[in-house]
């Protein structure tokens, strides 16, 4: 089962892949987009690390809709109510529960990312964080490890799709050939899925 | 309708604070030839760069909300989704606040003048979205 513990662990760490790639993400961003994902998801992320640690959210919804809130009110691109509206929207499908199954989160998390396509009318295909998030919610009812495969692949995945959504969309034909930043930044949440089950001693999740 | 002494407030939100602030202006000068409803430019991010803010926005929806509602016109990207997502969260814009799909400039122009003759949300809104219709070529 997962715990209020290993839902602080997933936003740290995700926090931590976040700073990692930064860089990474700001340069697929500059590529297609306005070259801001690295350093705004960091602000997000950087604020969502302070607020847990300020407040002492009791169960793992509580968890994942104080992060979302931070990032809707910290990020001021598009990624912010994107990742916002998706930890918030899973936050809330947990409930009140004070531990969950693998299971439930993977429910949870597919309320999550349904919400996320309501938002910006996207669907898989259409080169964006979806195209990571769809496959991995599939994965995670075999395992956190599959989940995170799967994103990378969907990640991997976006490089020959020309762009639907967002500024990228605008490039028509020249969004081809580079993976989406909204895919990438995905790829790091769902596989800070592994590194928290790591951190408590592996099995779990 | 009329919604007697209380006027709907209209919020600007743009991905650049200058590009709301100068809306907002535009859309006062073009209104009336005095006082107008209460418009708010909520552009760019809290440290004045490019993108959105949230608390910008709520700030700006309570200035101009006089309890007739609130129209809120967007222009691109994240002003759009930030402020989908704010509504869709309740809690963060005053009561009776409503997203009006509408285009940016010409919309906060029909949107201040319906709002400033004392017309309701509904009709603030018909107004605004109006705007699509008109043709330039």
């Amino acid at each position: 089962m997962l715990d209020t513990d290993f839902f602080r662990r997933w936003m740290t760490a995700t926090a931590a892949a976040v700073d990692r790639e930064a860089d990474r993400l700001t340069d697929l961003d500059a590529a297609i987009g306005d070259a801001d994902h690295g350093t705004n998801l960091q602000r997000g992320f950087t604020a969502v690390t302070a607020a847990l640690g300020g407040e002492s959210p009791a169960t793992p919804g509580a968890v994942l809709t104080l992060a979302g809130r931070q990032l809707i009110s910290t990020v001021g691109g598009a990624s912010g109510p994107l990742y916002g509206t998706l930890l918030r929207r899973t936050g809330r499908a947990l409930g009140e529960a004070p531990e969950v199954s693998t299971g439930q989160l993977a429910e949870a998390l597919g309320e999550g990312v349904a919400a996320v396509a309501q938002l910006g009318g996207a669907q898989a295909g259409d080169k964006t964080m979806l195209d990571a998030l769809l496959p991995a919610v599939q994965a995670l009812g075999t395992s956190a490890e599959a989940a995170r495969d799967a994103a990378l692949a969907g990640a991997a995945a976006t490089v020959p799709l020309l762009a639907r959504k967002g500024r990228a969309s605008y490039l028509g034909e020249r969004s081809i050939g580079h993976e989406d930043p909204g895919a990438a930044s995905s790829a790091l949440l769902v596989g800070a899925l592994v590194e928290a089950a790591g951190a408590s001693g592996g099995g779990g999740a | 309708m009329n919604t007697g002494d209380r006027q709907v407030g209209i919020v600007l939100v743009s991905h650049s604070g200058p590009v709301a602030e100068a809306v907002a202006e535009l859309a006062r000068g073009l209104a009336a030839g005095g006082a107008t409803a209460p418009v708010a430019a909520a552009g760019g991010t809290s440290a004045g760069g490019l993108g959105t803010s949230a608390e910008l926005i709520s700030e700006a929806a309570r200035a101009v909300d006089g309890g007739a509602g609130v129209a809120l016109l967007v222009d691109l990207g994240s002003a759009v989704l930030t402020v989908k997502a704010m509504l869709a969260e309740g809690g963060e814009l005053p009561e009776g606040s409503r997203l009006v799909d509408a285009p940016f400039v010409e919309g906060a122009v029909a949107a201040l003048v319906t709002a400033s003759a004392g017309g309701d949300l509904a009709a603030v809104e018909a107004a605004a979205t109006e705007a699509y219709g008109y043709r330039k070529t």
